[in-house]
C-alpha cells in the first residue's frame, strides 16, 4: 500500500492515535465503505417494500410509471453520470495536489447536483400541480384539458434536451440558477407540446425505443385509461424513494462545499486528499442509487 | 506529533503517578468530559448514561410488576397499564441494552486490548454518544406527550392509528439507531486497522472477536430499523399506504421489516456477552480457554445466522407452512454455535482453579439460565408447540432469560471485572456476593413462575387474568422486588468503592490480555510503550506480586513492541 501514488504523502497531520498516514487513510477507507454498506441497506428497505407492494400489486405500477418523465428521468440521470466524472477527477486533482483543478471540480459536481435537484424540483411541481402526490395527499386532477404529463416523444425532446446537456457539459462558467432556469424551461416547452390525447400519451409514454414492446396490445392500451384500485400508493413510494435520494443529493452538496471551503483554506496543499475520497465515494453510492431508481421508476412496464 | 509523544511518555507510570495522574484527572470540568475524544471518558459517560436508563426501564418494570398483584386495577388504569409496559420494552431494549455492553464496556475496553491510544474514529465515537444522548431525549420526551401504548414492537396497524406519541418515540428509536451503527463502524475499522504487532487475528482476545461480531450485526441490520421506523413515520404524518390494508398494503410486512432488524438485535444483545464470558471463564479458572478458535467462529456463525431466522417472529401471523419450517429449521441451527460456546466455556472450567470472584459469580449465573433461555427458545422455534405458546408469558420468561439472565447478568460480570481498571478501586468483595445471590434468586423468581403460568395459557401483556394465575403473578412480583433490593445494594458498594474503596492494582485478577499491563486507571494515552500482543490466554505468564497486591507478567518485556520507546 505505502509508496503507491494514491496513498497520502509525507507532510500532514497524524491523528495522535494513528501510527502513521497510511494507518490513518485506510482506516477512514475502511469507515466510509462499512458506511456506504449501512447506506445499501437503508435504501434497500424501500426497495423491498417496493418490490413487495409490486408483486402484489404490478398494475399500480404500470398504471402510475406513465405519469414520470422518462426524459427529465434521463435528463437527471446524466447529470449525475458527469458529476461522478467530475467527483472522481477531483479526487485526481487532490492527489496531484492540483488545488485550481480541484476546485474546479467541486464547483462543476456541485452544479450538477443543483441542476439535479433543479429538474427534481420541476418533475415534484408537476405532480403536485396535478395533485398526483402520495397516498394521504392523493388527489388527481385528470379530468380537464390539461396533460397529464410533462411526456412527450422523443423528437419533441430532443432538442432542448440536448440544450440541457450542453448546459451540463459548459457549466464551468454558469451558475447553478441559470441550470436551473434553463431545466424549468426545458420542462415548459415540453408541458405545451405534449398531446392532450390520453391514448396518445400512453402510446408516447411507450416510447420508441422498444423497452415496452408489449405496449403495442390491448390492454396496456388502456392502462392509463383505467385507473387501478391504490394507484395512489404508486406515488407513495416514488415520493418516498426519490425524496430520500433527494436528502442524499442534499447531503453531498453539503459536503462539497465544505470540501471547497476546505480547499481554499489550503488543507490539501499537502496532498491529504482523504476527505476529497470520502465525499466522492459517499457521491457515486447516490448516484448508483439514482440509476436504480430511474430504473426502477421510470422505465418499468 | 512531537507533541503527542511529549505528552505520552509524559503520562506513562514511569514519568508520574497514576493516582494523580489519569484519564480521569487529565482535564477538569463537565466540558473536558463532554467534548472529550477520549474512548475511555466517552465508555464511562455511556456507562453512567446507560445505567440511568436501565434504572428508567427497571422503576417501570417494578411498576408493573406491582399492578399485576392482582387481577383488575391495582395502582393504575389499563390504559396507563399499556403505555408502562411498552415504556419498559422501549427504554430497556433501545436505551440500554442494545447499547449496553459495546458502548459502555467495548468502549473502554476494546482499544486498551489492542494496545491502541484510542478508537480509530475518535470524533464518530463521540457523535455517537451525542446521539444517543439526542435519542434518548427525543424517545423519553415522547412520555410527556402521551406515551406509547404499542408495545415496544410498534406493529402496524395499531401503531397508525393510535394517539399516542408512536411518532416521537419511533424518531428515537431512529436517531439511536444511528449511535448504534457508528459504535459498531468505528469497532469494525478499529480491529481492522489498529492491531498491534503480533496481534493476528487469531490471537485476539475473544471478548474482540464477540464485539466484531456484535458490530458486523450493528451496521448491517440497523439501517433497515432506520427505514422501518422512517416509514411509520411516513405512514402517520403522510399516510403512505405500504402497511395499510385498505391501501392494498401490508401490515405483515411491517412485522418483516422490523425483525429483520429486531431479531439479529437479539444477537447485539446476547454476542458481546459471550465475549465477556470467555474472558471471565478463563481468568478465574485459572486456565488457558479451551476451544479458541471454536468460540471464535462460533460468534461469527451466529452472527450470519442472526439474519436468516427472523421469520419465526411471524409464525402464526399467515406465513406459509415452508416458510414456517425453513424458518423453523434455521431458528434451531442457532443452538449449534451457542451450544459450542457453552461446551467451550464448561471444558475451560474442567479441572481448572475456579475462583468465586463477584465477576465469576456472574459468569456461572450466566451459564445456568442462558441455557434455559437458550433451550426455552427450542420450544418456541418449533412450529407445533409455539402455536400453544406464542403471546403468553413463555415468551416473555424466554427472552427475560436470555436478555436479562444472560446479557444483563454478563454485562454485570464485566463491570465487576473492569470496574478495578475503570476507577483503579476495588469494591467490597462479600457485598457483592450478596448482591449477586439476590440478583440470581430474584431473577429466577421472577420469571421461572412466568415460565409456568405461561405454559398454563396466560397472555402477555394483559392487565386482568383469572383468578388461578394470581399464586404465579405474586410470587413474581415478590421476585421483582428482591432484583431490586440487589440492585440497590450493588449501587451502594460500587458506589462507596469510588470514594472509600481500596486502590486497585494494575492487574487484580491474573488476565493475560493487554488491558492489565497498563496501570488502573489508565494514564490518558493508555500505555507508555507501544505493545505488542502475546496468547491473550496465556495466564502462566502471570505471577502474583505481594507487594502490589495484584498479577505481574514474569517476563514484562515480553509484551513490548520491539521498535520499543512509546511512539
Amino acid at each position: 500500500m505505502a509508496g503507491h501514488a494514491t496513498t497520502p504523502q509525507e507532510g500532514l497531520r497524524v491523528d495522535h492515535h494513528f501510527e502513521n498516514a497510511d494507518q490513518q487513510y485506510q482506516s477512514a477507507k475502511l469507515g466510509m465503505w462499512v458506511f456506504l454498506a449501512t447506506e445499501i441497506l437503508f435504501f434497500g428497505g424501500l426497495f423491498v417494500a417496493y418490490a413487495v407492494y409490486r408483486s402484489n400489486h404490478p398494475e399500480v405500477f404500470i398504471f402510475g410509471h406513465h405519469f414520470l418523465d422518462k426524459n427529465l428521468g434521463a435528463l437527471n440521470t446524466i447529470i449525475l453520470i458527469c458529476s461522478s466524472l467530475t467527483a472522481a477527477w477531483a479526487v485526481r486533482a487532490a492527489q496531484l495536489k492540483q488545488i485550481g483543478l480541484l476546485k474546479l471540480m467541486l464547483v462543476l459536481t456541485m452544479l450538477c447536483a443543483f441542476g439535479f435537484m433543479g429538474v427534481k424540483a420541476v418533475e415534484y411541481n408537476a405532480k403536485w400541480k396535478h395533485g398526483l402526490l402520495w397516498a394521504g395527499s392523493y388527489d388527481p386532477h385528470l379530468d380537464h384539458d390539461e396533460p397529464i404529463t410533462e411526456s412527450t416523444t422523443d423528437e419533441e425532446l430532443q432538442v432542448p434536451g440536448a440544450e440541457v446537456e450542453a448546459e451540463v457539459a459548459s457549466q464551468a462558467q454558469r451558475v447553478g440558477d441559470a441550470d436551473l432556469v434553463e431545466s424549468e424551461v426545458v420542462s415548459e416547452s415540453t408541458v405545451v407540446d405534449a398531446p392532450t390525447d390520453r391514448s396518445n400519451i400512453a402510446s408516447a409514454a411507450e416510447g420508441p425505443t422498444g423497452l415496452a414492446g408489449a405496449g403495442e396490445h390491448g390492454p396496456d392500451e388502456h392502462a392509463i385509461d383505467i385507473e387501478p384500485a391504490n394507484a395512489q400508493t404508486f406515488f407513495s413510494i416514488y415520493f418516498l424513494m426519490t425524496g430520500l435520494h433527494g436528502i442524499h443529493v442534499l447531503g453531498g452538496i453539503g459536503a462539497f462545499l465544505w470540501l471547497l471551503w476546505c480547499a481554499q483554506r489550503g488543507d490539501f496543499a499537502t496532498g491529504h486528499f482523504t476527505r476529497v475520497d470520502m465525499v466522492a465515494l459517499y457521491w457515486h453510492v447516490v448516484d448508483l442509487i439514482w440509476i436504480y431508481l430511474f430504473l426502477l421508476l421510470y422505465l418499468i412496464e | 506529533m512531537a507533541e503527542a509523544i511529549e505528552k505520552s511518555v509524559g503520562a506513562g507510570p514511569g514519568g508520574s503517578d497514576p493516582d494523580t495522574d489519569n484519564y480521569l484527572t487529565h482535564g477538569k470540568g463537565v466540558l473536558s468530559w463532554l467534548f472529550t475524544l477520549d474512548h475511555k471518558r466517552i465508555g464511562v459517560m455511556y456507562l453512567v448514561a446507560i445505567l440511568g436508563s436501565f434504572f428508567l426501564g427497571g422503576v417501570f418494570a417494578l411498576a408493573l410488576r406491582t399492578e399485576l398483584w392482582t387481577p383488575g386495577q391495582t395502582i393504575m388504569t389499563a390504559d396507563t397499564y399499556n403505555k408502562m409496559f411498552t415504556l419498559h420494552g422501549a427504554v430497556m431494549i433501545f436505551l440500554f441494552i442494545i447499547p449496553g455492553i459495546p458502548a459502555t464496556l467495548g468502549n473502554f475496553v476494546l482499544p486498551l486490548m489492542l494496545g491502541a491510544k484510542d478508537v480509530a474514529l475518535p470524533r464518530l465515537n463521540l457523535a455517537s454518544f451525542w446521539l444517543w444522548l439526542t435519542g434518548a431525549t427525543v424517545a423519553v420526551a415522547s412520555i410527556i406527550i402521551g406515551a406509547v401504548d404499542t408495545g415496544w414492537t410498534f406493529y402496524t396497524p395499531y401503531s397508525t392509528t393510535t394517539t399516542t406519541a408512536v411518532t416521537a418515540m419511533t424518531l428515537g428509536a431512529f436517531i439511536l439507531g444511528f449511535s448504534s451503527i457508528f459504535t459498531g463502524l468505528n469497532f469494525i475499522v478499529t480491529i481492522h486497522k489498529m492491531r498491534p504487532e503480533g496481534m493476528t487475528w487469531f490471537r485476539m482476545p475473544l471478548f474482540l472477536w464477540g464485539i466484531y461480531s456484535t458490530a458486523i450485526i450493528q451496521v448491517l441490520a440497523t439501517p433497515v430499523l432506520g427505514i422501518t421506523l422512517l416509514l411509520l413515520v411516513a405512514e402517520r404524518t403522510l399516510g403512505v399506504g405500504i402497511f395499510d390494508p385498505s391501501l392494498g398494503g401490508d401490515p405483515v410486512l411491517y412485522q418483516h421489516f422490523f425483525w429483520f432488524y429486531s431479531h439479529p438485535a437479539v444477537y447485539i444483545m446476547i454476542l458481546p456477552a459471550m465475549a465477556i464470558m470467555s474472558e471471565l471463564i478463563s481468568t478465574f479458572s485459572g486456565k488457558h480457554i479451551f476451544g479458541y478458535r471454536f468460540i471464535a467462529w462460533s460468534s461469527i456463525a451466529i452472527a450470519l445466522l442472526s439474519f436468516l431466522v427472523w421469520g419465526h417472529h411471524m409464525f402464526t401471523s399467515g406465513q406459509s407452512s415452508l416458510t414456517n419450517m425453513i424458518f423453523s429449521a434455521l431458528t434451531f441451527s442457532v443452538a449449534i454455535p451457542s451450544a459450542v460456546k457453552v461446551f467451550n466455556w464448561l471444558a475451560t472450567m474442567y479441572k481448572g482453579s475456579i475462583r468465586l470472584a463477584a465477576p465469576m459469580l456472574y459468569a456461572l449465573s450466566f451459564l445456568f439460565l442462558f441455557a434455559i433461555g437458550g433451550l426455552t427458545g427450542l420450544f418456541l422455534g418449533s412450529l407445533s408447540t409455539d402455536i400453544h405458546l406464542h403471546d403468553t408469558y413463555f415468551v416473555v420468561a424466554h427472552f427475560h432469560y436470555v436478555m436479562f439472565g444472560g446479557t444483563v447478568i454478563a454485562f454485570l460480570g464485566g463491570i465487576h471485572y473492569w470496574w478495578p481498571k475503570m476507577f483503579g478501586r476495588m469494591y467490597s468483595e462479600r457485598w457483592a456476593q450478596v448482591s449477586a445471590l439476590l440478583v440470581f434468586v430474584g431473577f429466577n423468581l421472577t420469571f421461572f413462575t412466568q415460565f409456568v403460568m405461561g405454559s398454563h395459557g396466560m397472555p402477555r401483556r394483559y392487565y386482568n387474568y383469572l383468578e388461578k394465575f394470581t399464586v404465579y403473578h405474586q410470587a413474581s412480583t415478590v421476585g421483582s422486588y428482591i432484583l431490586a433490593v440487589g440492585f440497590l445494594i450493588m449501587a451502594g458498594y460500587l458506589l462507596h468503592s469510588l470514594v472509600a474503596g481500596e486502590k486497585a492494582p494494575a492487574n487484580p485478577w491474573g488476565a493475560a490480555t493487554l488491558e492489565w499491563e497498563t496501570t488502573s486507571p489508565p494514564p490518558y494515552y493508555n500505555f507508555a510503550h507501544e505493545m505488542r500482543a502475546g496468547d491473550p490466554y496465556d495466564l502462566d505468564a502471570m505471577r502474583w506480586d505481594p507487594a502490589t497486591g495484584g498479577y505481574v507478567r514474569k517476563d514484562p518485556s515480553s509484551v513490548l513492541a520491539s521498535s520499543g520507546e512509546a511512539g
